[in-house]
């Protein structure tokens, strides 16, 4: 089965893990501060000299990059297998994984432009 | 198989009944599996929201207001809110699930799973922690 042999899908898994780990340690609190407590004035949120010196140093750049990239591959990886399984669409295998992970990578690229 | 033939992953001859689109509202594990599968769409739109921060942080003070003062918006409070929720869901199936890809072994003894997801919540807790502080403190 040489089709089997070359398949791309442990690499894919490996960034659909790494992002699964980062973003759940990471994002619910970080979601709740930004996006509910300080909105709702639960909270006063830092000021914008004090959040552009924490993230706008070089090593919070480095790790909001891997964040956002490693996000957008792990929601490229389950969104794929939600196509192919929830809306039945396997015969639009290749497609559908091209704009996936295509997605990800122009998110990638964006996200880097905008951070550095 | 023998190595000559081609691997076909939809053997065009079966009779296939064809799967109802919403097959998975019948069971309620079901939905659950769409629903964990789906935080992902919150996840990738909490990478959007971060990009958009750097964006309004590389603009200057009052892009960042800017941001800040849409972010109060009660129809963006509300999307943040169900956002929240499903980022919460994806955490708590993903350390879970972590003693099925985490597999330690020392010697013979295996690292119970209680343990493994045991630590993955208390590194959760200790992160979430962390960040609170930071923010809160400014």
């Amino acid at each position: 089965m040489s089709a089997m042999k070359k398949s791309s899908d442990p690499f894919w898994w490996t960034l659909f893990g790494a992002g699964g780990a980062m973003t759940a340690m990471l994002v619910p609190m970080l979601l709740f501060l930004i996006g509910v407590a300080t909105p709702l004035g639960w909270i006063e949120g830092p000021s914008y000299a004090s959040v552009s010196q924490v993230m706008l140093h070089p090593l919070t750049k480095i790790a909001a990059f891997f964040l956002i990239s490693l996000s957008l591959f792990h929601w490229a990886h389950r969104f794929r297998f939600t196509l192919y399984d929830g809306l039945q669409l396997k015969h639009l295998f290749q497609l559908i994984a091209v704009i996936c992970y295509g997605a990800a990578v122009a998110g990638s690229l964006v996200a880097a432009s905008v951070i550095w | 198989m023998d190595s000559s033939s081609e691997y076909s992953l939809h053997h065009p001859k079966w009779h296939r009944d064809r799967t109802p689109i919403f097959w998975w509202v019948k069971r309620w594990v079901y939905i659950c599996f769409i629903g964990r599968e789906m935080t992902s769409v919150a996840v990738a739109y909490c990478a959007v929201l971060l990009t958009m921060v750097y964006r309004a942080l590389q603009s200057g003070p009052e892009a960042y207001a800017a941001l800040m003062s849409l972010m109060s918006h009660p129809a963006i409070i509300v999307l943040h809110v169900f956002a929240l929720l499903a980022v919460l869901y994806h955490s708590i199936t993903w350390f879970n699930l972590s003693p099925k890809a985490m597999v330690f072994r020392f010697g013979r003894w295996r690292v119970p799973d209680l343990m493994i997801s045991g630590g993955n919540y208390a590194a959760w807790l200790l992160i979430s922690g962390g960040i609170a502080w930071a923010y809160a403190t400014g």
